[in-house]
């Protein structure tokens, strides 16, 4: 059920490509730690409400590019970056940027599941609670509530949201966090591996919330596992060496890519 | 690496047992339109016998095909392959189901007094193998060049059917003491044109592996 709606939606969106409205643009990204260049020229447009995925051999910075859509690099001491990263035109490099608003807008999920060592409820909230995002306890509550059915996860946890969020099992904290992102109504999420330490039925649960979410935001996720790309992007990305080498309708760039390098790295023929 | 070289080793191995199979066609083909022309029935025979083995082949060629995708989860060029080769495997397998049905036709025939020449048979039959042989250097080769050259010969079959046919219905009405023998030859005739869509069927395959463009019914991608 599942790959025919995300099969149909790529046709529609190669049909009707005038109407897919551009969410974050790169151009022409550099990205070094220190003197060693990660990311060359990198160039791309990812369309509102749509899942790209991110694929290549490790070290090929895909990551790294992940982390230069929200400045989660700037944490990282002795990195640069140079080109134009915008979301909704408005570049989130220029003077003045206020980041914390920036990752508000565009959050993360993280290959390892991390929830605080909190209740599953302060999981949530705790976002809001920082952000001053509501008024009343009611609101947060609700806001917690939206955020959990959101994840898929309330129906799992709504009778233990004071229990402790490490009780959960793996993929149940990994949906957690992915609760924990959307509380706060981010317009794109970034997800960094997020099944890869998990079963194939928690991460089947992930992949499902990944094709729903995709109706309300613009998911972008780095994966190793090309299969999952495949199940769950719409478009994807192949990076090799720090350089983009293709972007491409998902089912284009798995049963005929334009570029040989990335039909020898999808075929497993690379190196 | 070692992975990978195991999946070449498994295309590799699907290949030649496609080729088997093409080459069980041709030999059937040949061997079927050999008996009737030289009223050999041992012949036909030998191809009615033989066609349990084209159909275990096939079988084979689907749990080879079935193996891969499961368990290889084959991309790109690679996927390409082994569905042309899943869907090609069939054709083959109905190219020599026709041949069989041209040894039965033989051997009722070959009981009977022998009839006038219909050389448009033999020529349609010599095509037919040719496109045949063609199609399966073409998909070895993976030359959609080739394989588009070899749809376009089609008409040629077609041409000679027509011809054939008309030439029969004619000898049926001009001999009705031959007619039912006749009838017998306008189904080989048949045959034969019919080997000649499935022949284009395999260069459409050919096509779709090598180019990923999808040409059949005049659909381009």
């Amino acid at each position: 059920m599942t790959l025919t709606l995300n099969r149909d939606l790529n046709r529609d969106l190669r049909s009707a490509p005038s109407v897919v409205k551009t969410k974050v643009a790169v151009r022409n990204l550099d990205f070094f730690y220190g003197r060693v260049q990660a990311l060359h020229n990198i160039s791309i447009e990812i369309p509102e409400r749509i899942v790209m995925a991110f694929i290549g051999p490790s070290g090929c910075g895909k990551s790294t590019f992940l982390r230069t859509l929200n400045r989660m690099n700037d944490v990282i001491p002795g990195t640069r970056v140079s080109g134009h990263v915008s979301i909704d035109d408005h570049d989130i490099y220029a003077p003045g940027t206020d980041v914390v608003e920036l990752r508000r807008r565009v959050g993360m999920v993280f290959q390892k599941s991390n929830p605080f060592p909190k209740s599953i409820f302060d999981n949530v909230a705790y976002g809001l609670r920082i952000n001053r995002v509501t008024r009343s306890s009611s609101e947060l509550a609700d806001r917690v509530e939206e955020a959990l059915k959101d994840a898929a996860l309330w129906n799992e946890v709504k009778d233990r949201l004071k229990t402790s969020a490490l009780s959960l099992s793996g993929g149940q904290q990994q949906r957690l966090c992915i609760a924990r992102a959307l509380a706060i109504r981010p317009e794109v999420l970034l997800m960094d591996e997020p099944a890869s330490a998990l079963d194939p039925i928690a991460t089947s649960k992930i992949e499902e919330l990944i094709f729903d979410l995709k109706k309300q935001y613009t998911i972008v996720i780095v994966t190793h596992n090309m299969q999952q790309a495949a199940r769950v992007s719409d478009t994807t990305a192949f990076f090799l060496l720090g350089k983009l080498i293709e972007v491409n309708a998902t089912e284009k760039m798995f049963t005929a890519p334009n570029e040989k390098l990335t039909e020898d790295y999808i075929t497993g023929r690379f190196g | 690496m070692d992975l990978h070289r195991h999946l070449d080793d498994e295309l590799s191995s699907l290949r030649d047992r496609v080729l088997l199979l093409g080459g069980e066609a041709e030999q059937a083909l040949e061997r079927a339109m050999f008996s009737l022309n030289e009223r050999y029935s041992d012949v036909a025979r030998q191809v009615l016998d033989h066609d349990d083995q084209v159909d275990r082949l096939e079988v084979e060629i689907d749990r080879q095909c079935i193996d891969i995708i499961a368990l290889r989860q084959p991309a790109a060029r690679d996927l390409r392959f082994v569905i042309s080769v899943a869907k090609m495997a069939p054709v083959l397998e109905r190219i020599a189901d026709h041949a069989c049905n041209i040894a039965r036709t033989a051997i009722d025939l070959n009981n009977e007094p022998e009839l006038k020449s219909v050389l448009d048979l033999s020529r349609m039959a010599e095509h037919a193998l040719s496109m045949l042989r063609a199609s399966l250097d073409a998909f070895t080769s993976s030359d959609a060049i080739a394989a588009r050259e070899i749809i376009q010969s089609d008409s040629e079959i077609n041409d000679l059917y027509n011809h054939t046919f008309h030439r029969l219905i004619e000898l049926m009405v001009t001999e009705p003491a031959t007619a039912t023998r006749d009838a017998r030859l306008l189904f080989v005739a048949k045959h034969l044109e019919r080997i000649g869509d499935y022949v284009t069927d395999i260069c459409e395959l050919t096509v779709y592996m090598a180019e990923a463009a999808f040409i059949k019914h005049s659909i381009k991608s």
